[in-house]
């Protein structure tokens, strides 16, 4: 029988949290191996699973998977979450591919320079409010329907809530011109497996604090400034 | 009958480059409009065909398709190129992935500072040789087959040779520590799609100069 999927990442949200939650939608248990120091993540390296030398890498059914988008893309399709045919799993691409923008954005902000952070954080919710979540509030209202895509759970609804949660905890009335938004949110969180993973004791990881900042900027060796760089390269991502 | 693909984009390489190639590779014809002022770009924004605000935009099958990997995943199911089960699928996504990380890095280069490329190229160049490099020749080496994935021409085969001739711009003799890449190349520039692809007047697009960049900057107001 094959063993649960076993995760490798630091302790923490990062670009490990999207694949936390399709898993958990899909119902799917699964452990966690977490590194906590930049040594044990060059061990990680040196073992030779990682195979761009970068995590997230899952191990599941025989195969190291490493590129988040790669990894999402198996478990949604493997569990049945990624449309039922290719029209809806390019809308399902589209609508995960504006969050990914928006959620990155929203992850790197704890690595924002003390003197920038006012700002970013500005910019992070004006791009919210203005670009992405008019989006989904018209795609919900143009199709009246429950679900984004194909009028079933999909692995956009689950990342949309996800964002959606993330957004609020940078500012709690973030939906309120998006009243279709907040109906999908109650909606979504109220499905079993969700509702599980959003209770307290849960694999779902908290935001970054002050001590788990520290220990991401050792394992990774982010520079100064960095956060700023990757808004520009957001913003000139074209 | 289907229309042709019209692919929206600037008159360049930057994220629209990928979807040429697979598009070309797979045989399919397809017509461009090319973004040179702002008022084009505003107008789509405007009409509603770009999701998010973002070019690339390709209209095909009565989709506005946008976001380049949504394109290409869709191109590459579309056009038998993402091989036959969901194991292979992933492989492909895990060495597209990887080979658009390593591109993307070049493609941002010339809208860095100036005085920053010598050591982005630099860079680039030292992150291909150790880490992406040695993986697909190891992949090559492993199984002794003339595709990455499947014993059979798929994406993932595409984006590497995409990839090869534009590092070969930057360092003409970075293939040579790399024998199987070696082969790998020719093989596949060989491919009759892939070879009319890379013969003049195709629709194959130049590497960025500084018109480009002027040109991206003022469509995007950047």
């Amino acid at each position: 029988m094959a063993g649960k999927p076993r995760l490798h990442y630091f302790n923490g949200r990062g670009r490990m949290e999207t694949v936390r939650w399709l898993l958990a939608a899909a119902g799917v248990e699964f452990e966690e191996q977490f590194f906590e120091t930049r040594d044990e993540f060059e061990k990680l390296i040196q073992g030779g699973t990682l195979m761009f030398e970068q995590v997230p890498m899952v191990e599941i059914d025989g195969m190291n998977l490493v590129e988040t988008r790669a990894i999402l893309r198996y478990i949604a399709a493997k569990y049945d979450l990624y449309g039922r045919n290719l029209k809806e799993q390019a809308w399902i691409d589209m609508y995960v591919e504006g969050l990914k923008d928006l959620s990155d954005m929203i992850m790197y902000f704890p690595l924002s320079l003390p003197e920038e952070k006012d700002m970013n954080l500005e910019y992070i919710l004006e791009r919210a409010t203005s670009r992405f979540f008019p989006v989904y509030e018209k795609a919900l209202r143009n199709h009246g329907q429950d679900f984004l895509v194909g009028n079933r759970l999909s692995w956009a609804d689950i990342q949309l809530l996800e964002v959606i949660l993330m957004a609020e905890e940078c500012k709690p009335s973030v939906l309120s011109d998006f009243p279709l938004l907040q109906e999908f949110k109650a909606r979504i969180s109220h499905i079993p497996t969700i509702n599980k993973f959003l209770q307290p004791g849960s694999q779902r990881k908290p935001p970054l604090d002050e001590e788990s900042i520290k220990t991401v900027k050792n394992i990774f060796k982010f520079e100064r400034g960095m956060f700023l760089k990757n808004m520009a390269t957001i913003v000139a991502e074209y | 009958m289907a229309a042709k693909p019209k692919l929206y984009y600037f008159r360049g390489r930057g994220r629209m480059e990928s979807i040429r190639w697979l598009l070309a590779a797979a045989g399919v014809e397809f017509d461009e409009v090319f973004l040179e002022k702002k008022e084009q770009f505003e107008k789509l924004e405007k009409d509603g065909r770009l999701l998010f605000g973002q070019v690339p935009l390709v209209e095909m099958d009565g989709m506005m398709l946008t976001q380049t990997r949504a394109i290409l995943s869709y191109l590459a199911a579309k056009y038998n190129l993402y091989g036959k089960d969901l194991k292979e699928r992933v492989r492909i996504d895990m060495y597209v992935d990887g080979t658009m990380d390593l591109m993307m890095m070049i493609m941002l280069t010339p809208f860095k500072p100036p005085e920053e490329k010598e050591e982005n190229l630099a860079l680039i160049v030292k992150k291909a040789k150790a880490r992406y490099l040695p993986v697909f020749e190891k992949i090559l080496k492993d199984h002794g087959e003339d595709f990455l994935v499947g014993n059979k021409f798929s994406w993932a085969d595409v984006q590497l040779i995409e990839a090869i001739l534009m590092m070969e711009e930057i360092n003409a003799s970075i293939l040579s520590d790399f024998p199987l890449l070696k082969a790998f190349k020719t093989r596949i520039s060989s491919i009759p799609t892939i070879k009319k692809f890379l013969q003049p007047g195709s629709q194959r697009k130049q590497p960025p100069d500084q018109h480009y960049v002027d040109t991206v900057k003022h469509v995007l107001q950047l």
